[in-house]
């Protein structure tokens, strides 16, 4: 993975002396409440319902586990014994006292971690494939281009005050794992007719109150264009972007009005004028996938016996190793996903100890790397067969082993009221509740590939509209109600879920989506059907009939 | 208020004047309005400086550009970060090689960023700390992109 250069240490340290000087000033009344917040949380830090929320930056996704350990000593010596993994592979702490945020920043720092643009109408961290570099189905490793990305964006003096935030996601499979149909930007890794690899250009998309799939304004850019290409889209949105109305500032909002034509066309004319000063060389790019080389694999050319056996005799084994691993481009290793789903634990939640044992696992099996998907789970990557069964039993003893990813109980789902100033309604309970009603392994293993959202506002940090089911937290009149959509996808196949009918109260949401699944189950076509497909052919309307006329 | 220029605290001549008030002799920075209205008096003044507000279109200014050996870019909000683009755009890509202001509600945070988009002076107001404001150009000694100033 990429290692800091002593410039890119060298500016980190900096960032934290200029925090802590920030923060310094603003604690002696030397700044004003409004102004110190844009600078906070131009560095992760909110201030929330119980304390103040530092969001730590997991660039692409991928941590050392250097930086795991680090974690688990920050959740150990400034929170609660915890962190929290977002749906942009970041990692969130949620009791951290304002005055020692420094602290935890330097600490950070000292392991090549920062909180740098995490939050704010700035440029975001850039996402990716949580499998990047060992899919199968993976044209070109996308991390090398979201590093060269990443130092694009930190301290941009141009664009560090955008109308609004604005996220990039970077994809290089052909099947689309980092949702980049609902980003600002998402980079495709394509092949064109000349057999060059270079990046298809979708620009628009986003999720939160006014869910947009983006659009292609180029269809295909040479790689060395990569950074003229961005700073020829972000300024024109920083000049043209709405800054009346916050609801009204995305990209998106831009591409609407103005229609996609018009915004290619002052994208072009922007870049037509700086593609040769921002030029890419072959040798800068060649250095940074250098960086991202393949670890090294073992020559494994025979199947292990003991891991053949094992999934013969051991059916927890092998119900866990076909539901939480993945098919790998090596023979003879396999990719885990690290369930933080685990039924009693809120989504995307992992303790110290089971940060430090991860490190640990990270080390003896997986080259001391750990990745975060956009799903709030984990991954380790590069595991020998003959090591799943000796790793699968320790994660089981983690509770880390709860073999449902990409099931009906591996839900997405944000702090909600619990933690967050802006939500409307809890969700992490909405999230218990549906776990409490599918407390049958086999039939959530029945009901196949499920993916449930839930959000506790409109913000729609947890995705809820590109859920399959999606669940959308509502106040009404200082009540907690939860809107329905069905058929929502970030995938290939982006769609927004469409609306089941009117909101349902907090006691019957469990129930509902309970009666949801027995119409999936009712009306696929056959067991194989996934829900996404039942819907699409039915349509909504034998779920609102059944729910409507249950609840 | 306070100048900041060459990272010291200074003092100039230039003064923004409003639109219906009478020019001072020389070192007028005028409304663009003003500008368009009273062209051909105003072609005559020597150094005059030009005060841009952050929803022009900086193209549209470019011909003019030769006239003025000053350019003021007004923040009508902190928040608002259009001003970026147009100084980097008048400073590298149309080659203004005259002093750039900023002048209006900027925090002293932004001011190395605007210092590397090409501004060259800094209009504090009086609470501000020039000393401050001149030490903040310093808090980092690395950096990813160009800088233009």
């Amino acid at each position: 993975m990429y290692q800091y250069t002593d410039k890119d240490q060298t500016l980190i340290n900096e960032r934290v002396d200029q925090f802590r000087d920030q923060t310094q000033r603003f604690l002696n009344g030397e700044i004003a409440d409004d102004k110190y917040r844009a600078l906070r949380l131009m560095n992760g830090v909110y201030v929330q319902t119980h304390s103040p929320l530092l969001r730590v930056a997991g660039p692409y996704g991928l941590l050392s586990s250097a930086q795991v350990r680090k974690l688990a000593s920050i959740a150990r010596d400034y929170d609660k014994n915890f962190c929290h993994f977002t749906t942009r592979q970041n990692i969130q702490f949620n009791w951290p006292a304002l005055e020692r945020i420094p602290d935890m920043l330097e600490e950070l720092a000292s392991v090549q971690m920062h909180a740098i643009q995490t939050s704010g109408n700035c440029l975001r961290n850039t996402t990716s494939d949580q499998l990047a570099g060992v899919a199968k189905d993976e044209l070109e490793d996308p991390r090398p281009y979201c590093e060269i990305i990443r130092q694009w964006t930190i301290l941009h003096p141009e664009f560090a005050y955008l109308p609004r935030k604005f996220k990039i996601a970077v994809s290089g499979s052909a099947q689309d794992r980092a949702a980049t149909h609902f980003h600002d930007i998402g980079l495709h890794l394509v092949k064109n007719d000349l057999g060059e690899v270079g990046f298809k250009v979708l620009v628009g998309g986003g999720l939160g109150r006014t869910p947009v799939i983006g659009q292609v304004i180029r269809p295909f850019l040479e790689k060395k264009h990569l950074l003229s290409y961005l700073e020829a889209i972000l300024r024109v949105y920083n000049i043209y972007g709405r800054r009346d109305n916050k609801y009204r500032a995305r990209i998106k909002i831009l591409v609407r009005e103005a229609g996609l034509d018009e915004v290619r066309k002052k994208v072009e004319t922007e870049w037509a004028l700086i593609k040769d000063q921002l030029e890419l060389n072959e040798q800068s790019i060649a250095d940074m996938r250098v960086q991202f080389a393949d670890p090294a694999y073992a020559d494994i050319t025979e199947t292990d016996a003991s891991y053949t056996n094992s999934l013969a005799n051991d059916s927890a084994f092998n119900t866990w190793v076909k539901h939480n691993t993945e098919e790998h481009k090596i023979s003879g290793y396999r990719a885990v996903y690290v369930s933080l789903k685990a039924p009693d634990s809120p989504p995307g939640d992992c303790s110290d100890t089971q940060l430090d044992a991860l490190a640990d696992l990270a080390d003896t099996y997986s080259f001391g790397m750990i990745r975060a998907t956009h799903r709030q789970n984990l991954v380790l990557a590069d595991i020998k067969e003959a090591d799943l069964f000796a790793l699968w039993q320790k994660l089981d003893a983690l509770k880390l082993a709860t073999p449902n990813i990409g099931k009906a109980t591996d839900m997405i789902c944000c702090p909600g009221l619990d933690y967050c100033a802006l939500a409307n309604a809890g969700s992490i309970d909405v999230a218990q509740g549906i776990n409490d009603t599918l407390d049958s392994m086999d039939y959530i293993h029945d009901l196949g590939d499920l993916k449930i959202n839930i959000s506790g506002c409109q913000n729609g940090c947890a995705h809820q509209s590109v859920g399959h089911i999606g669940i959308l937290g509502v106040d009404k009149k200082g009540v907690e109600w939860y809107q329905i959509t069905l058929g929502g996808s970030s995938e290939n196949d982006a769609t927004i879920g469409e609306r089941l009918g009117p909101s349902v109260s907090k006691e019957d949401i469990a129930p509902a989506v309970k009666t949801l699944l027995e119409v999936y189950v009712e009306q696929r076509s056959n067991e194989e059907e996934p829900f996404l497909d039942t819907f699409r052919r039915v349509g909504v309307t034998p779920f609102k009939e059944k729910v409507y006329a249950a609840n | 208020m306070q100048l900041i220029k060459n990272k010291a605290l200074t003092q100039d001549e230039w003064a923004f004047v409003a639109d219906d008030a009478p020019l001072n002799a020389d070192y007028n920075i005028v409304s663009l309005d003003r500008w368009n209205q009273e062209r051909d008096s105003l072609i005559k003044q020597n150094n005059l400086g030009l005060r841009l507000e952050s929803d022009v279109i900086i193209e549209d200014i470019i011909e003019d550009l030769s006239h003025f050996s000053l350019i003021e870019l007004f923040i009508p909000v902190f928040t608002d970060g259009r001003a970026f683009t147009h100084s980097r755009l008048l400073r590298s890509r149309y080659n203004f090689s005259g002093d750039i202001r900023v002048n209006g509600d900027f925090m002293l945070d932004q001011i190395i960023y605007l210092n590397r988009v090409g501004i060259s002076s800094f209009v504090l107001n009086d609470q501000d700390s020039a000393e401050k404001a001149i030490a903040v150009m310093d808090d980092f000694s690395a950096f990813y992109q160009e800088s233009v100033a």
